[in-house]
């Protein structure tokens, strides 16, 4: 076809194999998969889970429900702790991790386009540990971001002096730290189940819907099974503890020293899962 | 391991079943350098074949190796190997440069490195013009262009093509063909399944037929033809007395039928054993009787290996 084009097949180059060479894949696969989870057609999902707390929270903010706790300023420690818990973790966190984590493989299954990476001299388990970054990285930023600004947007309107001197001289600045951390450690968590997930199920809402119900129930179950979810030890991290209802199962929390390095561990453990699984994927995409 | 299975694709009884649905089955294959298409219907085993070769499946049963590496380690395989697949679909967003540059740093390569690589490539294609135009936009016959160029960006030693030809113009298709010849003389392993046959026959140093799963045939496609006895070889020798040369032949054992052709200037022979005929036609021509214009094998090509062999027509371009 060309003329000038007389460079002979070599297969050569890049020679090394080791870390630097790896570091440079993640580095390509990252900023690939980056740019897919904030600008692809799947990503406005995302900016919509993002913003679902801050509509309820814009709303408190210009009409004030009625009732005493929303005059005390101390009590919205406790109110925030709840819409933490109950929207944000439970809700945006999980659903926004299970839709970007679950498609970064399970997407370009669908799109056809995961063997362009599976014919790239590279092992299949950078491939996880590029994609896997790159999907806590967007979710850590969407809702971390989401995590300040509902808990700025809810102190600030009603008490802005007090809350000021709350941020900047007071405990608010270690809780609004606490729970960005642990909206942190909630995607590193669901986010490595979740591509497990997307790994071995071609239609990966039915798990994810189980173990959304499984978290859910968590209150219920007695403590040893508590122990066996990733709510538990997020909860336990909360800076502000939280009642959970009547008829919950009450369990001591995990103290933060064990549970950060467990949620880790088992993070990692989940990833090593992951990486067995992708090592042996075949590409059929004609029953995707 | 030896010398020779360091430049060789070796499939060592390799099956491929897809639950209880056979993909392909008990597959002995030795590929040297040089041009090396897959031939077969819709379905044969074709691709089954060359997802098998890198690893986007694995085998059920046997082994396979390029030059002695085994499919499940892409990290060595694909520095030395690359495959233009059938599935027609790209990572959304990118141009035709990005899709290229994109998988070079995937492979590693240093922003310099994948920016002269990603230059060769396009220009091999002819896509420099187009390259910075989102491959969204592309008309069929360029999408099938920037795959080949990313398949062959990183300089590979074994380029696998899966139906490369698929879309693509005459005026293209002769580039890619040539491009094609120029990547095997410069030692190159081209593995190309193609269903146009007179353009495997064309390119090809060899052709592997396949069919329900089983190579039915492999080798250079002459030898392949003097093989199959079960069908005599046939030719037509033009003539100026056909008539005559006919009553020669009818006499000879191997000869099993001889026509003239409809003007009557020729005679289509069909025989078991084509080095006995050339040696009686030699003789009958150092004798003066009749005066040959030409010679030529009538079902000594791809087709009619095909058809003799699968049972169908080939296709055609």
């Amino acid at each position: 076809m060309s003329s000038t084009a007389d460079v002979i097949a070599s297969g050569s180059e890049p020679v090394d194999l080791g870390w630097s060479l790896w570091v440079r894949q993640i580095r390509a696969i990252f900023r690939l998969e980056l740019e897919k989870n904030f600008f692809g057609r799947r990503s406005i999902l995302i900016y919509l889970l993002a913003l679902l707390p801050i509509f309820p929270i814009a709303g408190l903010a210009l009409f004030t429900p009625p009732g005493n706790e929303w005059r005390d300023f101390n009590q919205y420690s406790t109110i925030y702790a709840f819409f933490f818990n109950g929207l944000i973790l439970r809700t945006v966190v999980f659903f926004g991790c299970a839709w970007i984590f679950m498609n970064l493989f399970r997407g370009e299954l669908v799109d056809r386009s995961l063997h362009y990476y599976f014919l790239s001299a590279l092992r299949r388990e950078v491939l996880v540990v590029g994609k896997y970054l790159s999907g806590l990285i967007t979710s850590v930023v969407l809702f971390t971001t989401t995590t300040v600004v509902a808990m700025l947007l809810l102190y600030l309107p009603h008490f802005y002096s007090q809350s000021l001197r709350f941020f900047t001289e007071g405990r608010g600045f270690t809780q609004i730290l606490t729970y960005a951390g642990i909206t942190a450690l909630a995607c590193i968590g669901y986010g490595a189940f979740f591509l497990v997930i997307g790994l071995f199920f071609r239609n990966p809402i039915i798990p994810a819907l189980l173990l959304y119900g499984w978290e859910w129930l968590n209150f219920l179950l007695p403590p040893l099974l508590k122990k066996i979810s990733v709510i538990h030890y997020l909860n336990s991290l909360t800076p502000v503890p939280m009642s959970e209802g009547p008829f919950a199962v009450v369990a001591d929390p995990t103290p933060g020293w064990i549970a950060v390095p467990s949620m880790l561990l088992v993070t990692l453990l989940v990833l090593v899962v992951a990486a067995y699984r992708i090592r042996h994927l075949e590409i059929h995409y004609g029953s995707e | 391991m030896t010398a020779a299975t360091d430049q060789l694709i070796i499939f060592d009884d390799v099956s491929k079943f897809y639950g209880e649905i056979l993909g392909v089955n008990r597959v002995n294959l030795q590929i040297a350098p040089g041009i090396t298409s897959l031939v077969g219907p819709n379905g044969a085993g074709k691709s089954t074949l060359m997802n098998l070769m890198t690893g986007l499946l694995r085998p059920t049963r046997g082994r396979i190796t390029l030059l002695g590496m085994p499919t499940d380690e892409p990290e060595r395989l694909f520095r030395k190997a690359g495959y233009c697949t059938q599935f027609d679909s790209f990572p959304r967003g990118l141009t035709g440069r990005e899709f290229v540059s994109s998988f070079l740093r995937v492979h590693g390569y240093d922003k310099k490195r994948t920016s002269d690589l990603t230059e060769i490539a396009l220009e091999r294609v002819n896509l420099l013009e187009a390259a910075d135009r989102k491959v969204a936009g592309y008309s069929k016959g360029m999408r099938q262009r920037i795959r080949l160029a990313q398949s062959i960006a990183h300089q590979p030693v074994i380029l696998i093509l899966d139906e490369p030809l698929n879309g693509l113009d005459p005026m293209v298709r002769a580039e890619t063909i040539a491009l094609f010849r120029k990547l095997a003389s410069d030692g190159l392993h081209l593995i190309i399944s193609s269903h146009i046959l007179h353009e495997v026959d064309m390119m090809s140093d060899r052709v592997v037929l396949i069919n329900n799963g089983y190579i039915v045939a492999e080798g250079n496609i002459h030898g392949v033809r003097d093989e199959m006895e079960e069908h005599p070889m046939q030719i037509l020798i033009r003539c100026d007395q056909p008539s005559k040369l006919a009553a020669y032949v009818f006499a000879q054992d191997h000869v099993v039928e001889a026509r003239l052709h409809e003007d009557r200037r020729g005679l289509f022979v069909k025989t078991r054993d084509a080095d006995r005929f050339y040696f009686l036609l030699n003789k009958v021509v150092a004798d003066g009787e009749i005066t040959l214009e030409s010679v030529a094998p009538v079902d000594d090509d791809l087709s009619a290996v095909y058809h003799y062999l699968i049972g169908t027509e080939g296709g055609s371009a």
